[in-house]
């Protein structure tokens, strides 16, 4: 009977369960759906262009050449903190092994009877409830996206318009984001109206009409596009920026808060808060930027086995090379005691 | 050595790993990482209950370290933003670094402390810091074939 082995590398994110999407090679992780992201970009660049391209050029001469300049380095700021949002790992918790998905003596193929873990946290029950897809008991604040199929730490929301979850790795990323889009729509929507009125202000709407016959009607309909855009905008990004401002100040999710976990009866007894707004949003903002935890660029082995009799491959994956290089140790001391 | 490769690989999947153990998060103070300190009854008769103690303690002031918010953390944070936080793609955060020296440390304890009492520890970040894993192994001997293993280069010697 002869047998042939065939070993591949491949990397962790190709075997890892879950809704997501990756790119360049497990660099990039995204939800699956990515067409509204496709349009927030679409949206913010295409405006900007707009800006830019019509009018910026007069409002440099006219009034101040620094103005387009803080467009260009707020319009990068924005497309760094949303492109950081999209393409980084929100948070997500790996599933747990059969081993420790076992522990709690439950056996193997039957589901568990549902289970609620109580834990004191700053002297406030509460309740840890256990997630059936990733078997594991969720670890406070962390919440199960269905969207992803992912349990998140610090789970916020699942953003269709960055196109991935909001967690406990990027929520400052896109909490600068919505604030630096606000400062960007308003910048935009400001001059924009600044450059209308000066505009018929320097020579009334029907001189420059007369010097500009068939380009004013085209630019003129493109600036009121621009207002337009940055008007719906603003009410909907605004309010969302000040939503999470509120929310960081008092230390909760939009999850908890949608939940109500610490409103109502249970108001002021949020465990987690510092209880000072200051101290709140250091944490959030200038806390220390966590590790992922899913090392999607690891390297596994992945060993598939075919042989004459049984021509179904079988494939087994084996553990990575530090893990197996301290078994080896441990065996090793074994056999010293042995001889 | 390839031999003896086989004889690892084997044993590894016949039963001389007896159980593993788990030591779960505490999350008593906070959602900050940090193992509980309480000594699993399973590990009793195999290690003494303060080199135990003495890890986990050791760990949680690096998990501490890590996520300590003051002064640098602040610094770091104001830098990458003023940055728009692409300065983190050529330098490493405070918190790989600590991971990097907690990595460094499990190893060493392993070597020194528990792989001469047949037990290993697994670094917390390959469990998604969940769990604090030690497996527990018997010494049976290098005897234990696997029937489903058809590797024809190996022979191993009993």
């Amino acid at each position: 009977m002869s047998a042939v082995m065939i070993t591949r590398k491949v990397r962790k994110w190709e075997k890892l369960p879950g809704k997501n999407t990756f790119c360049c090679d497990g660099r990039v992780m995204m939800a699956r759906q990515k067409g509204v992201f496709y349009l927030t970009l679409f949206l913010i660049t295409g405006t900007c262009a707009l800006f830019f391209a019509f009018e910026c050029p007069y409002l440099a001469v006219h009034l101040c050449p620094a103005i387009p300049v803080f467009a260009v380095l707020l319009f990068l700021f924005v497309m760094a903190m949303l492109l950081r949002t999209s393409f980084s790992d929100p948070g997500v918790l790996p599933r747990a092994l059969p081993e420790e998905a076992a522990n709690g003596n439950v056996p193997a193929g039957q589901r568990p009877p549902p289970r609620i873990r109580n834990v004191q946290i700053n002297n406030q029950i509460v309740k840890l409830k256990y997630c059936y897809t990733c078997k594991i008991f969720r670890p406070p604040r962390a919440s199960h996206c269905s969207i992803c199929d992912n349990c998140v730490d610090r789970f916020d929301h699942h953003c269709p318009w960055v196109g991935n979850c909001v967690g406990k790795r990027n929520y400052r990323y896109f909490y600068l984001f919505t604030l630096s889009l606000s400062l960007l729509t308003i910048y935009i929507f400001t001059f924009d109206i600044v450059h209308v009125v000066m505009r018929s202000m320097n020579g009334g709407f029907l001189n420059t009409l007369k010097e500009t016959p068939g380009t004013y009607p085209l630019k003129l309909s493109l600036t009121v596009l621009e207002v337009l855009v940055c008007f719906f905008t603003l009410w909907s990004v605004v309010g969302l920026t000040g939503f999470h401002t509120y929310l960081i100040s008092l230390n909760q999710t939009t999850n908890e808060d949608i939940k109500g976990s610490w409103s109502g009866k249970n108001r002021g007894q949020n465990p987690y808060s510092h209880k000072n707004i200051i101290k709140n949003c250091c944490e959030v903002l200038c806390g220390p930027t966590y590790p992922s935890v899913l090392d999607r660029r690891g390297l596994l082995q992945e060993d598939t086995l075919i042989s004459s009799s049984n021509p179904v491959p079988q494939t087994t994956v084996s553990a990575h090379k530090h893990t197996h290089a301290l078994f080896l140790i441990v065996v090793s001391s074994f056999r010293h005691t042995d001889s | 050595m390839a031999t003896e490769f086989h004889n690892l690989q084997e044993l590894r999947h016949s039963p001389s790993l007896v159980t593993k153990v788990f030591i779960q998060r505490d999350y008593s103070e906070g959602t900050m990482c940090r193992f509980q300190a309480k000594f699993p009854s399973e590990l009793d008769n195999r290690i003494e209950r303060t080199l135990l103690e003495e890890t986990v303690k050791t760990l949680n002031s690096y998990y501490a370290e890590a996520e300590k918010i003051g002064g640098q953390s602040y610094l770091e944070g104001c830098l990458a933003c003023a940055t728009a936080y692409i300065i983190f793609l050529c330098m490493e955060t405070r918190y790989e670094k600590v991971l990097r020296k907690i990595s460094g440390f499990i190893q060493e304890q392993n070597e020194k402390i528990y792989a001469p009492r047949g037990l290993l520890l697994t670094d917390p970040i390959e469990r998604g810091m969940r769990v604090l894993e030690i497996s527990v192994f018997e010494d049976r001997g290098s005897g234990g074939s696997s029937p489903s293993s058809t590797m024809s280069s190996g022979s191993s010697a009993r």
